[in-house]
């Protein structure tokens, strides 16, 4: 059972107060895009092994969306930030560096 | 024959005596007794019957390892099958049955199986019962079922009561033997917060009946100091009966307290699951004696080594008179040693040639016979042991003399308990010196910040003798306290050492031993796996030990193979030529030993099952007969059913008083969320398929949500408050999602958009007003205007009624005249109250949601979850009228545009009117010519929703039918369950009042 803190309200919070919310990061497509771009946008996602950026909602505590890189082999976690942002702040892409030189995820490295 | 001595047992006080049954037999024993020893001091060797050969069996452990001693316990709301009788303490009054036998333990008929042995090999249920098929389900299955099995299944419902812990802490040590109290002593002194458990009733571990000394101290009293210096520490928490049973990720540890096994009659609970989130475990979970694998192994009376000397120091209990002792390292030495010491005749079989160290020459100072570079050909006896063939160890079992003895305690050596290492991904490796998987440092379990978070201590991890325990476990609490920043006070322990000769791996007796030999020597002593068994698998192609595993049954009972495993996968590695680390191990898994599923629940049962929401006139539904259903996690009456109806009649009766004069819902479940903001009709216009920014201020819009994918989520009335201010309502069960959905939008898409969103729910109470003399009422009652000129359709207003302050919505959700009017909720019921009062002369009665869904459907309007499931777009529901067109973007918006959506073959929404009048069964299919790939009737429609109309006295029904808006009239036919069909005629979904008139007075 994981352990993530909510950047928010500074909890060290236990699986089951949270609910996970699947890829962080993703562009919005809406009307006009093509069919690609929307498919994308929908269905395709990372599933990486390895460094990976997910959703989670304090759902049993402060009721916030958050966003936390973590390792989906070894479930170490690299930190976790506020989901008002469109790609992870360095300290957090330096934390990861520090652990997985060379990492890349998506378009980011 | 076992028996209690006069003298001896540091467990026990003899002054207190317990007496208990076993199979109905009164026996006594005394305080501090397991089941077990209690059974041996009263010479009942045999215990039970073997799963699949029903042969008899003894009491083989002491400890958690136990394979045979499983018992039935207790009667009715205590009973409890498959207790271990090593980890039973004994109570006065414990009630206990053997299993696996029948009709009884001394004669069992199943024992017949024993002498088809032969016939029944691993896999033999595979091989054999596969033909003719038909066979398995009525003739094989059943026969199984009844000749295998173990405990009886319990019939009453569990009396006693079960809870949770939750613990956070620095350290957590598993084992309060000599390593874990030294571990958790350094932890201690070091200032961190520390949880110390222990599984048995003690501490001390095995140190208290193998002895050495610490610090000049004996053991015994080093740990007596020690367990009282942790007790005093106010920073450590220490907890026997208590068992690590799972480490799970981050530092997640399950533990699993007995407090009241031992003393049922006490007050507390019987099982409590501690919930533990420790920054480090030191796992000093000790080690477990092998079984040696030699001909009749499984006869009552052989036993572990060690657990011949538990009972003998611990309990004061002899096995026998006459003890063979087999061996092939030396640490079984000790038991020869304390057998000779109490007066029993013990004689010494070493597999060694060159014998044992400082232990060997004791033993032959006190004149203990000792066969060097000998074994056991064979057991003789058959309830209980007679005598032992001696044979070279070397060779293939040519009998060198007989030994006539009751017993045989056995060793194999000792393998370390790393299953909590193991649970959460510590890797092993192995140990060619001492034959034993141990932790592998490098390869621990990672943490949160991905360190490794587990440390085992002592022999645990390998360090088997008492001094190597007492440094590893010094140098683990050492590494640990370093690792969580604090300091290390005191110097370490000293331990007394002595000087041993390795072992020599044995997992053969004797070394050759001819297949009539393999074929007697047990490995899985509690699912019947001989050696053979194993081989056999492997000759036939099972490499992998987790195949092997699954087909013998090799270590799949109820003690996960603790005693058998080490010694299945090396015979396995024997027979497939590989070394035993490239055979690997099987997996570890949590728990450790079984955990009672009552103490998994913990209160949550009964009404603590889940939280059940009730509305402020919940209880007045309860006392007046309301028929509940739930509806998410609220109680909704279903319909009020009064003297000498049945509840369908209820419901047909209210629909028609509802349409004929006046009914009153509970409608305060329904889900109201506040939003409101500088952005928040551009927000709603987002979440919403139609516009919702341009709804003037005091009117009401019916409004459709979508999924980002297209699919209808949620539906419900939107009212404008004010210019920034909108009020939504939800569904009964989808309030809380989609308050959750607009707030994953509100923070994760648009956050610089100037919206909050509140979920008031259950600040208000909401009562719907129905019937043609809904106005009436309200008028009697007074206090506003809701004329149709004032307050017309799709309008709301605030204001009072019968001095209630109220805000009126007029909507309907049932096509009469409808006003929908919410309270504060400490006010609900008294207005509820007040309204059924006024509402007496006007013919008022209440309804449930039966009633309202049947309204609903006679005027064709949809309800999520029935006419969708997910997979519904608007369009299938001919809601089209819904969708803005003015709009550039709203969730679902883009998805509506894909081809499949827009195909003009999804089905689409009807009415269905049966011909018969009946009622369609829900959910039926309406099938169309021919079969499908798999050769099944095509279909082309299916029901959503169907009721009998009281209104219309028919049965009526909504569907999804293809191309179904342009067939009406045309007849489907709908296959029943019971084979008959029912024909019904596409109609329009609307079957009363098509024009909204009623509604609209």
């Amino acid at each position: 059972m994981l352990t993530l803190q909510c950047p928010y309200c500074g909890v060290d919070a236990d699986e089951t107060e949270l609910s996970p919310g699947g890829e962080a990061h993703l562009k919005r497509f809406g009307p006009g895009s093509t069919d690609e771009e929307f498919e994308d946008y929908l269905f395709a996602r990372q599933n990486p092994k390895g460094v990976h950026f997910e959703r989670w909602r304090h759902a049993y505590g402060c009721g916030k969306w958050f966003l936390a890189a973590r390792c989906t082999m070894t479930l170490e976690v690299f930190g976790t930030y506020s989901a008002q942002t469109t790609e992870p702040p360095q300290t957090i892409k330096d934390a990861i560096t520090a652990k997985r030189p060379g990492w890349t995820w998506g378009t980011l490295s | 024959m076992s028996t209690r001595l006069a003298e001896g047992g540091i467990y026990l006080d003899r002054s207190e005596k317990r007496t208990f049954t076993f199979n109905g037999k009164r026996l006594s024993g005394f305080a501090g007794d397991t089941l077990a020893s209690a059974l041996l001091a009263n010479d009942q060797m045999l215990v039970g019957r073997s799963f699949k050969y029903h042969r008899p069996r003894g009491i083989v452990a002491s400890g958690a390892e136990e394979p045979n001693g499983l018992v039935n316990m207790g009667k009715f709301g205590t009973f409890e099958p498959n207790q271990r009788v090593t980890t039973t303490e004994l109570f006065d009054g414990l009630q206990a049955e053997s299993q696996n036998h029948w009709p009884s333990l001394e004669f069992d008929v199943g024992a017949i199986n024993a002498k088809l042995s032969k016939f029944l090999p691993a896999g033999f249920y595979y091989k054999m019962f596969i033909h003719p098929r038909s066979f398995w389900k009525h003739v094989y299955e059943p026969f199984i079922r009844k000749s295998a099995g173990l405990g009886k299944a319990p019939k009453s419902r569990d009396e006693d009561t079960y809870e949770h812990f939750h613990m956070h802490v620095d350290v957590l040590v598993v084992g309060a033997g000599v390593a874990g109290l030294t571990s958790a002593l350094v932890a201690g002194r070091a200032g961190l917060r520390v949880l110390l458990v222990e599984q048995t009733s003690r501490c001390g571990g095995r140190a208290l009946i193998d002895g050495g000394q610490i610090d000049g101290l004996d053991v015994a009293d080093w740990v007596g100091q020690t367990w009282g210096e942790l007790n005093a520490m106010p920073n450590v928490t220490v907890r026997t009966r208590t068992m690590g049973a799972g480490v799970y990720d981050h530092g997640y540890v399950i533990c699993y307290e007995r407090p009241g096994d031992h003393q049922p009659d006490a007050d507390g609970p019987r099982h409590r699951l501690w919930n533990v989130r420790a920054h480090q475990v030191i796992t000093a979970t000790g080690a477990i004696e092998r079984p040696l694998s030699f001909a009749g192994n499984d006869i009552p009376g052989v036993m572990l080594a060690s657990a011949v000397r538990d009972y003998l120091t611990g309990f004061g209990v002899s096995v026998g008179d006459r003890v063979v002792v087999a061996t092939n390292n030396d640490d079984a030495y000790r038991t020869a040693i304390t057998l000779h010491k109490a007066g029993l005749v013990v004689t010494v079989l070493d597999a060694r040639p060159e014998g044992a160290g400082d232990a060997g020459l004791r033993a032959d100072e006190l004149g203990i016979p000792v066969h060097k570079g000998r074994g056991i050909a064979k057991v003789h006896g058959g309830k209980r042991v007679t005598s032992v063939d001696v044979c070279s160890q070397a060779g293939e079992g040519a009998v060198l003399e007989s030994i006539e003895c009751d017993a045989v305690a056995m060793s194999g050596g000792w393998s370390p308990v790393v299953h909590l290492w193991s649970h959460c991904g510590g890797k092993l490796n192995w140990d060619e010196e001492h034959a034993m998987f141990r932790p592998d440092p490098a390869r621990p379990p990672l943490g949160a910040n991905g360190e490794g978070f587990v440390v085992p201590a002592g022999a645990a991890n390998g360090a088997l003798l008492h001094h190597d325990v007492v440094h590893d476990a010094w140098a683990a609490a050492c590494t640990t306290v370093d690792t969580l920043g604090a300091k290390v006070s005191g110097k370490a322990p000293e331990p007394s050492d002595e000087s041993t000769k390795p072992m020599t791996p044995v997992w053969m007796m004797p070394q050759g031993a001819k297949r009539v030999l393999r074929e007697k020597a047990w490995l899985d002593y509690q699912n019947d796996v001989k050696v053979s068994d194993v081989q056999l698998a492997a000759r036939e192609g099972y490499e992998s030990v987790e195949h092997t595993k699954r087909y013998t049954t090799l270590g799949m009972a109820t003690d996960q193979g603790k005693l058998s495993n080490i010694n299945g996968l090396a015979t396995l590695s024997g027979e497939l030529n590989k070394p035993i680390p490239e055979v690997g191990t099987t997996t570890f898994r949590p728990p450790y030993t079984p955990i009672s599923l009552a103490s998994i629940t913990g209160v949550a049962k009964g009404d603590l099952f889940q939280p059940v929401r009730k509305t402020p006139m919940h209880d007045w539904h309860v006392a007046h007969d309301a028929d509940f259903e739930p509806v998410g996690q609220w109680r909704r009456p279903y319909a009020f059913v009064r003297d000498g109806e049945s509840v369908h009649d209820a419901v047909m009766r209210e629909v028609k008083n509802t349409r004929q004069a006046l009914g009153l819902l509970d409608a305060s479940t329904l889900g109201k969320l506040i939003v409101k903001g500088p952005d928040a009709g551009k927000f709603l216009d987002m979440m919403y398929t139609n516009m919702m920014s341009t709804l003037p201020i005091g009117k009401c819009r019916y409004g459709l949500m979508c999924s980002e994918n297209g699919f209808l989520s949620d539906d419900g009335v939107v009212a404008r408050i004010s210019e920034d201010e909108w009020l939504c309502h939800t569904t009964t069960g989808g309030a809380d999602r989609i308050h959750a959905h607009m707030e994953d939008w509100l923070q994760c898409e648009w956050w610089d958009w100037k919206v909050y969103v509140t979920n008031v729910t259950e600040q208000y109470a909401q009562v719907a007003v129905v019937g043609p003399n809904a106005r009436k009422v309200l008028e009697k009652l007074g206090g506003m205007d809701v004329s149709k000129e004032t307050l017309p359709f799709m309008q709301w207003a605030d204001g009072e009624i019968g001095g209630f302050k109220v805000r009126v919505y007029r909507i309907s959700f049932s096509g009469e005249l409808s006003y929908e009017i919410a309270v504060d909720a400490g006010h609900g019921l008294a207005f509820w109250e007040a309204l059924l009062e006024a509402g007496e002369e006007f013919g008022v009665m209440p309804y449930g949601t039966e009633c309202l869904h049947i309204m609903r459907a006679e005027k064709g309007f949809i309800m999520i979850g029935d006419e969708t499931d997910g997979t519904i777009i608007p369009q299938d529901l001919n809601l089209n009228w819904a969708l803005s067109k003015k709009k550039d973007d709203y969730l679902g918006k883009r998805a509506h545009e894909r081809e499949f959506m827009a195909d003009p073959n999804r089905w689409k929404l009807v009415g269905l009117e049966t011909l018969d009048g009946s009622v369609i069964p829900d959910g039926a299919y309406a099938v169309a010519e021919g079969d499908n790939a798999n050769g099944q009737r095509n279909t082309e429609g299916r029901v959503t929703s169907t009721y009998h109309s009281p209104t219309l006295d028919r049965g009526i029904a909504m569907g999804l039918v293809l191309h179904g808006p342009k067939r009406m009239g045309e007849i489907l036919t709908f296959p029943k369950v019971d084979g008959g069909e029912v024909k019904a005629k596409i109609v329009d979904p609307v079957f009363y009042d098509k024009d909204g008139e009623k509604q609209n007075v």
